[in-house]
């Protein structure tokens, strides 16, 4: 028997614990997100997790690895949930698939699994299907449009599987621009930020509907911060880096640029802030960096949306951010003790 | 007594089991029928027996001398025959045997006589250390430092700051904590004679503020005696690992060891309240290091307490006196959950190093939750007392790139758990940063064998090419020499050899060679050994 060397004693908090406290943070928004956007949203999760379980197992089983304890850690239900977070509500059944194809077997497993990739699964799945079928990914479901018309669970299932809308429903009927891709249209179309924001899609700070379902997710992230889960720093450093670069530009030409709040309440911020750019494995590691990686994350999804190619960036900005981690982490070792330097 | 505390970063908060040890009075440990008293028992060179198999000794006379500077005597802790001279089993990590003297107690009890020095104060700091030095003293909080080194600040340092360590940050131990309730006048001597020894100008004790009844008897006994302005009681935090130097000097006084340094290097020099106590004993009483206190304890313990035991008690013998184990115990560790070691062979004797004897039970510490991988949560690097990365010397370690480890400083790490116990992977990190070290240590030497060797092998080349040149210089110089007066000599040698033949024929033409005694032949003989010395 080998010598058991210290320490003897070990705390009892696990990563599977972690990974299913992240997902309970995202309950509230995502009950609410389906008070919105309807049966599509449930649907959307259900294949997420059903393929990402699939996707999982065969690659555990490829790569030789012991199947009960990886399955069992959490980390694949939390890129299924974030991914079915941030896809459109109404989709062909095989765009969630595609999405956890590339986010399970490619963006984790290929890089050698939990804690070895670079990347973000969840985003690197999102990108794929974002850039492979604009089509798909465009049109989101208008905010409470579906009880308006009555389009139930069988109608989501069925145009999940056949593609066919119910007689007297089409798919312009309940389907729409998101906010963002409102702001971005209106003002290429030179409207002033005002102008836009006076249409019905918009509510009391930024896109209706979608600013309600964001309050949630930064209630459910304070929550984790609260609880010790994730750090406070990335989301401040995101979310502040997001607010200054807004509001900066927003205050030199307030027609041009919409405001900080509409930033911050629409698109995949605040779900970035605290559940993607927190993930561990692809973050910085130190909390100053941790603060660089946030702000960086935060400045680029102005950068991208405002100047980009794509209404919103934050998949993008995130992903962009995790290339750059292994730098942050070179350069903002905390001091050691004993190695100089002030207090 | 508002002193302002400073604080180091991470550490973390424990379920201290305390209470376990505490609920029985001390006991003494009954002697053994041998105990075993290992050469080395502390840092440093080992001790070399002064004792014979079968010598009578008497208790407190010295049995073993300190080998150099950085060395301790060892005593004998009772009167007896000494039986062995032997390797025998001893708490250290690598679960090997070690030289000791094995002593049979008589029972008898005789003593050497104990010289005490109670006008200590008026002795100067070098006869003093050197009473400490031949008491056998050594840290009793874990490390086992010499301490009499420890009170060497060396001709030119002023000692600012002696800090007495009653932090005692590890669960389950209880032996300070019970010294600093039952005996503060000890350590307060103790204190004294320390602080005479290195000129220090103030001296604090630390002591964890879940002790509040030690921190009270050490106060009353330091107002007691009028020292207010002299030694400084201090409450401090109760946050694992307090109690490790570095960490307290900083919370005491705000400064850092340097890296790789001591901490005399800011004017600090920190002991245990034990060795205190203990340093008391040995100037005011004579009395050299031959017990101590054990905390016995743990769920595998069936009456878990303190001890005052002779040193080199079988471990085993000691648990045994402490009830024996309950029916879940599964192993027996030295010191300390976070940093104890295992013992692996129950007849290991407890050493002056050995604070606390933990019997767990099989549910008690384990966990059983598989490893996973790193998925670089920092949980490790929020609890590092040290600052360091975890996760990232972690990553190295394992994939064995040594050099990045020291980058992120890896020979700053204490060892003292805290990551390995937050890490909700349940990786083994501590055993990775060991791991490294070693192969570090290992690759250094390895290195420094080959360094001598490549020397060696340059200079051998060298010394060859340098006698392969002289040699040419020579045989150039002698073909020159030749060359020269090749013709004369020719002339002369052949000269000279007709003229011998001539002078022989006309010798053999006068006498028969018979007949003739060479009268220089003896001279010719003498003269052939002086030139064969060239």
């Amino acid at each position: 028997m080998a010598v058991i060397s210290s320490p003897h004693l070990h705390s009892p908090a696990k990563v599977s614990g972690v990974m299913l406290q992240v997902i309970y943070a995202l309950v509230p928004a995502l009950l609410l997100e389906f008070w919105f956007f309807g049966w599509g949203l449930l649907l959307n999760l259900l294949l997420t997790l059903a393929a990402g379980y699939l996707f999982e197992a065969a690659m555990l089983q490829l790569r030789g690895r012991p199947l009960a304890p990886f399955l069992s850690d959490g980390s694949m239900a939390v890129t299924a949930v974030l991914l079915a977070a941030a896809l459109p509500p109404l989709l062909p059944f095989w765009v969630p698939v595609v999405g956890m194809l590339f986010a399970i077997v490619i963006a984790k497993h290929l890089y050698g699994g939990l804690g070895y990739n670079p990347f973000n699964p969840a985003m690197v799945g999102y990108v794929v299907l974002l850039i492979s079928f604009p089509l798909e990914m465009s049109g989101w479901v208008a905010p409470g449009g579906w009880r308006l018309h009555d389009f139930g669970l069988g109608d989501s299932l069925n145009y999940a599987f056949s593609g066919q809308l119910p007689p007297h429903i089409t798919l312009d009927a309940i389907t729409g621009a998101t906010p963002l891709d409102a702001m971005r249209t209106g003002l290429g179309l030179a409207k002033t930020v005002s102008e836009v924001e006076s249409r019905p899609l918009f509510g009391l700070f930024a896109g209706r509907g979608f600013e309600w379902v964001n309050l949630l997710v930064l209630s459910g992230g304070l929550w984790l911060i609260f609880k010790r889960i994730i750090p406070w720093h990335t989301p401040v450093g995101l979310l502040g880096g997001l607010f200054v670069t807004a509001s900066l530009f927003h205050l030199v030409a307030p027609d041009q640029f919409a405001g900080p709040l509409f930033h911050l309440l629409s698109g995949g911020a605040m779900l970035g802030a605290f559940f993607i750019a927190t993930d561990p494995v692809t973050c910085a590691t130190s909390n100053r960096g941790r603060l660089i990686f946030g702000a960086g994350a935060g400045v680029l999804i102005f950068v991208i949306r405002t100047w980009g190619g794509y209404p919103d960036g934050t998949a993008f900005a995130v992903l962009l951010m995790n290339m750059a981690a292994p730098t942050i982490d070179y350069y903002t070792q905390p001091r050691v003790y004993g190695h100089g330097g002030s207090e | 007594m508002t002193r302002t505390l400073h604080r180091f970063h991470g550490g973390i908060h424990l379920p201290d089991q305390k209470a376990l040890s505490l609920g029985r009075p001390l006991r003494q440990a009954a002697l053994p029928s041998e105990l075993v008293l290992p050469l080395q028992q502390h840092i440093g060179a080992a001790a070399q027996p002064l004792v014979a198999v079968g010598e009578r000794v008497l208790e407190g006379q010295m049995v073993a001398r300190p080998e150099g500077f950085v060395s301790a005597p060892v005593h004998a802790p009772t009167s007896g025959t000494v039986i062995a001279i032997e390797a025998r089993p001893v708490p250290h990590p690598s679960g090997l045997s070690a030289l000791a003297i094995v002593l049979q107690p008589d029972g008898e009890g005789r003593t050497v006589e104990y010289q005490p020095h109670s006008d200590w104060s008026a002795l100067d700091p070098s006869t003093l250390r050197n009473l400490i030095r031949d008491a056998g003293i050594v840290g009793l909080g874990g490390a086992g430092f010499p301490t009499a080194v420890k009170l060497n600040p060396g001709p030119h340092t002023a000692v600012e700051t002696l800090i007495l360590n009653g932090a005692e940050c590890e669960p389950y131990i209880t032996c300070d904590q019970w010294l600093m309730q039952e005996r503060p006048e000890e350590i307060i001597s103790g204190a004294l004679i320390m602080r005479h020894a290195l000129q220090a100008q103030e001296c604090l004790i630390g002591i964890e503020d879940n002790k509040p009844a030690a921190i009270a008897a050490l106060r009353s006994e330091v107002a007691r005696r009028g020292l207010t302005e002299a030694i400084e009681v201090v409450e401090v935090p109760t946050r694992y690992p307090m109690g490790g130097e570095k960490q307290l000097i900083k919370v005491l006084t705000g400064k850092e060891v340097p890296t790789q340094g001591l901490p005399i290097a800011v004017g600090v020099v920190c002991h245990n309240v034990a060795t205190a106590a203990s340093v008391h004993r040995a100037v005011e009483l004579g009395e050299p290091l031959i017990r101590r206190i054990v905390t016995v304890t743990g769920h595998g313990a069936a009456q878990p307490g303190n001890f005052e035991v002779p040193l080199g008690i079988p471990m085993g013998e000691l648990l045994a006196q402490a009830g024996g184990t309950t029916a879940g115990f599964s192993r027996l560790i030295m010191g300390g959950p976070m940093m104890g070691i295992t013992v692996e062979q129950p007849q290991a004797p407890v050493i002056k190093t050995a604070n606390c004897l933990l019997a767990v039970t099989d549910d008690e510490l384990e966990r059983r939750a598989p490893v996973r991988p790193c998925i670089r949560c920092g949980s490790c690097a929020e609890a590092c007392p040290v600052s360091l990365l975890p996760q990232q010397l972690y990553w190295y370690a394992k994939s064995k790139e040594f050099d990045r480890a020291q980058d992120y400083n890896l020979f700053d790490c204490i060892e003292c758990g805290c990551c390995a116990f937050v890490c909700p992977s349940n990786l083994p990190l501590v055993q990775y940063y060991r791991y490294a070290k070693t192969e570090i240590w290992a690759q250094e030497r390895e290195k420094r064998a080959s360094d001598q060797a490549r020397r060696r092998h340059e200079y051998r080349v060298a010394r060859e090419e340098r006698e392969r040149l002289e040699k040419e210089a020579r045989a150039k110089k002698k073909a020159a020499a030749l060359a020269e007066g090749e013709s004369d000599d020719k002339k002369a040698a052949i000269q000279a050899a007709i003229e011998r033949a001539k002078a022989k024929k006309a010798q053999a033409n006068a006498t028969p060679p018979a007949t003739d005694p060479p009268a220089e032949q003896p001279a010719g003989e003498g003269a052939a050994p002086a030139e064969e010395k060239h």
